[in-house]
């Protein structure tokens, strides 16, 4: 395999992934696209059913049915990978493409020790012995914090904590040193100092091997301290993208200005927050236009089209007809 | 003056059956027992009314546990609650009735404590109406009036609950609690649940309510930045214990103990960028088997020999605020 040292790891280009439901099309991803380099992270924030999770399922071909990529780009290291085989995305997967998942346990098997499951893991993808490969798992363990690995080999996933898990899941996820790591809110379900814990492997892994890591969450604080570049999506579309610092420095959507302003942080100490009006609209058969219409105060008749994303000028770009300034002071 | 809720050396265990995998090892003969989780540890604590407490702490520390106590939904093993200076299980007919009723409790998933076959009227209208507090000829515009309060609109009330959004349900759930004329509200993550852009809503909610109906909480969540914003005082648990209380400003301005110090630099925060992650290092300890003297020390930086063996009493180290730590006294006498 080739690497070309300059271009992207990962390009997606008018990624369109959609679920067709009896009671109609979910738009679940709409027209995406991003780039990530080589030891560069991105942030994919947005809330829930924004079309996070599914835009990382389609990287790595984990669409089924009634999902299916509909149409668009997604070029790992230059090659292409929608329409490509199972078999060679197989292949890619836990090799050069690794997914963390929410839940440990979609990574781990629960009746195999840990031991096996990561020589295995090795195995799959290269041909070294079975010392070579135990070696290697038990420094990876220790890589990620976990204390006295060896011991930890020969454990089965239950028991363990959830961070613990976790922990081995990020190790595996890193076996094989994969150019393209796709975290999806790994750390949601657990406490802050865990979290951060994982978040300090990851950073240091990646900054260490160079694999480009897209960080998936609904929290903006969190990719706020890690991540160089963040795309806001908002019902199935990157309503807005830029470097870490102009997203929440400032923000031009009026989706992501709402939300930067409503954290406690930026309000003043038990009064109302600035709110969002509104509720998330149904992906399920959305109405044409803007989908942040219902709950933007700058909406007009214009915004009855639907906006694309402006041309990104230093990879900065929001897809809004009235962007606004935001000059964040906290 | 007397506190609306006090607690005295409030304690809860829970005696936990091995599980598939331990019960199996067992059979095979390994040594397993039935295992004690001391969820609640003697806690004192007091809420006056008005106050907005926070209560904050890692998964499975006790928070809920403490929570539950104290909206009567769960028993404890020892210690007792005081509601406005009367020892509730010393209360008994329509006080006991009204104690009870007084308190209560907003859970994490609205849903799970709606009942998916009541339409809202009915879950909103049956408890006063059972209790008497609202005549039957009066009931179909009280329950209008509260989802009014809630910013819901009466209309919904002929719907059921699963024909709404998470943050719509939530507004259910405080809607039913506040039918009963509630004088204390326990918050169980009350937020966590719901979008991004919808917590802020129900926050607001929450404010508003307090001042509407004068109402005295105690906010339970693992988000500290919502607690900052919302708590007058906040308490911080560690492993069944309350290791510092602290008016919201001055305890996020200068925590006094070490997890307090560790668990807030921890916290992520917008105006930390590409920030070096330096964690405090290891697990959250079992409960079931918490280190013998302080249960912080086998992660705390400050760990000494008497923090090994002896346990920190809760103290005051300044008006208005405790702390749980031996450093305090080095420092102090
Ligand atoms: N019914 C029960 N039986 C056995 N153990 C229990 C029971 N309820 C709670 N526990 C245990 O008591 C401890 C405290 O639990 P609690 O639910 O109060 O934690 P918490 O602080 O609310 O955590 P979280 O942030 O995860 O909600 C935990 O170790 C938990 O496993
Ligand atoms: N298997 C499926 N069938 C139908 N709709 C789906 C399916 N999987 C996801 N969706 C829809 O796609 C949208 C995006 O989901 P997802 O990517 O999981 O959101 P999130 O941003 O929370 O990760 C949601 O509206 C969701 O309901
Ligand atoms: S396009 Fe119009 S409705 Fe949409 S965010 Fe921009 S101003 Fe608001
Ligand atoms: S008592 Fe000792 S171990 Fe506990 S927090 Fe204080 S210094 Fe640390
Ligand atoms: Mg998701
Ligand atoms: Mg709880």
């Amino acid at each position: 395999m080739t690497t070309k040292k300059k271009g992207p790891t990962l390009s997606v280009h008018d990624l369109r992934t959609h679920f067709h439901t009896k009671a109609g099309v979910v738009k679940a991803v709409d027209d995406v696209s991003f780039d990530v380099k080589g030891g560069q992270v991105m942030g994919l924030v947005g809330e829930s059913g924004s079309g996070k999770s599914v835009t990382g399922f389609s990287i790595v071909g984990l669409i089924d049915p009634p999902g299916r990529v509909v149409s668009g780009s997604i070029k790992f290291k230059g090659e292409e990978l929608v329409g490509a085989s199972e078999e060679r995305l197989q292949k890619l997967r836990g090799n050069r493409i690794a997914m963390i998942f929410q839940d440990p346990m979609m990574t781990l098997n629960p009746v195999l020790r840990i031991d096996t499951q990561m020589t295995e893991a090795i195995k799959a993808h290269r041909d070294v012995d079975a010392q070579t490969a135990w070696e290697e798992a038990r420094d990876a363990l220790g890589q990620v914090g976990i204390p006295s690995p060896e011991e930890r080999l020969k454990t089965y996933p239950h028991q363990l904590s959830g961070g613990m898990r976790q922990r081995v899941a990020i190790a595996i996820a890193f076996l094989n040193k994969p150019d393209l790591i796709i975290a999806d809110e790994p750390t949601t379900a657990l406490d802050v100092t865990i979290q951060s814990q994982i978040i300090h492997e990851a950073q240091t892994l990646c900054r260490k091997t160079g694999t480009a890591l897209i960080w998936i969450t609904h929290d903006l604080a969190v990719v706020a301290g890690l991540a160089d570049h963040i795309c806001v999506m908002y019902a199935g579309r990157i309503v807005e993208e830029g470097k870490a610092d102009d997203i929440i420095d400032r923000p031009l959507h009026p989706y992501t200005i709402g939300l930067i302003g409503s954290v406690p942080s930026h309000n003043k100490r038990g009064q109302r927050l600035n709110q969002i009006p509104g509720m998330t609209p149904s992906l399920l058969n959305l109405p044409p236009g803007c989908a942040f219409r219902n709950r933007c105060k700058f909406d007009d008749g214009e915004c009855l089209d639907e906006p694309g994303p402006t041309r990104p000028v230093r990879g900065r770009s929001v897809r809004c007809f009235h962007p606004q300034r935001m000059e964040v002071t906290s | 003056m007397t506190p609306m809720v006090e607690t005295k050396e409030l304690t809860k265990r829970f005696v936990k059956r091995p599980d598939l995998a331990g019960r199996i090892a067992g059979k095979l003969g390994a040594n397993v027992h039935e295992q004690v989780v001391h969820a609640v540890d003697g806690v004192d604590l007091q809420v006056a009314k008005g106050e907005v407490v926070g209560l904050v702490g890692e998964s499975g520390c006790g928070k809920s546990t403490i929570g539950r106590m104290i909206a009567g939904i769960l028993e404890p093993t020892s210690g007792h609650i005081s509601f406005k200076g009367q020892n509730v299980d010393e209360l008994e007919g329509d006080e006991a009735q009204r104690a009870k009723l007084a308190v209560q409790m907003i859970f994490q998933d609205p849903f799970a404590s709606l009942n998916p076959r009541q339409r809202v009227a009915g879950v909103i209208g049956e408890a006063p109406l059972v209790h008497g507090i609202v005549p039957r000829n009066e009931l179909n515009g009280y329950v209008d009036e509260m989802l009014n309060r809630v910013g819901l609109d009466p209309e919904f009330k002929r719907r059921y609950p699963h024909q709404f959004s998470g943050g719509q349900r939530q507004r259910i759930g405080i809607a039913r609690a506040l039918a009963v004329r509630p004088e204390f509200l326990v918050c169980d993550e009350a937020i966590a649940a719901l979008d991004v852009s919808i917590q802020a809503q129900v926050l607001n909610l929450f404010m508003d309510l307090r001042e509407e109906f004068d109402l005295t909480y105690l906010f339970i969540s693992h988000d500290l930045g919502v607690v900052e914003h919302i708590s007058d005082r906040v308490m911080i648990m560690y492993l069944g214990r309350i290791v510092e209380s602290a008016p919201a400003e001055e305890l996020f301005a200068k925590p006094n103990h070490p997890y307090a110090q560790a668990l807030l630099a921890e916290v992520p925060r917008l105006d930390q960028r590409k920030r070096d992650f330096h964690p405090i290092k290891g697990e959250i300890p079992s409960a079931m088997n918490p280190p013998k003297g302080c249960h912080f020390h086998p992660r705390c930086p400050h760990a000494f020999d008497r923090c090994r063996t002896e346990a920190p009493a809760l103290k005051e180290i300044a008006p208005g605020r405790l702390s749980a730590c031996h450093l305090n006294d080095n420092n102090g006498a």
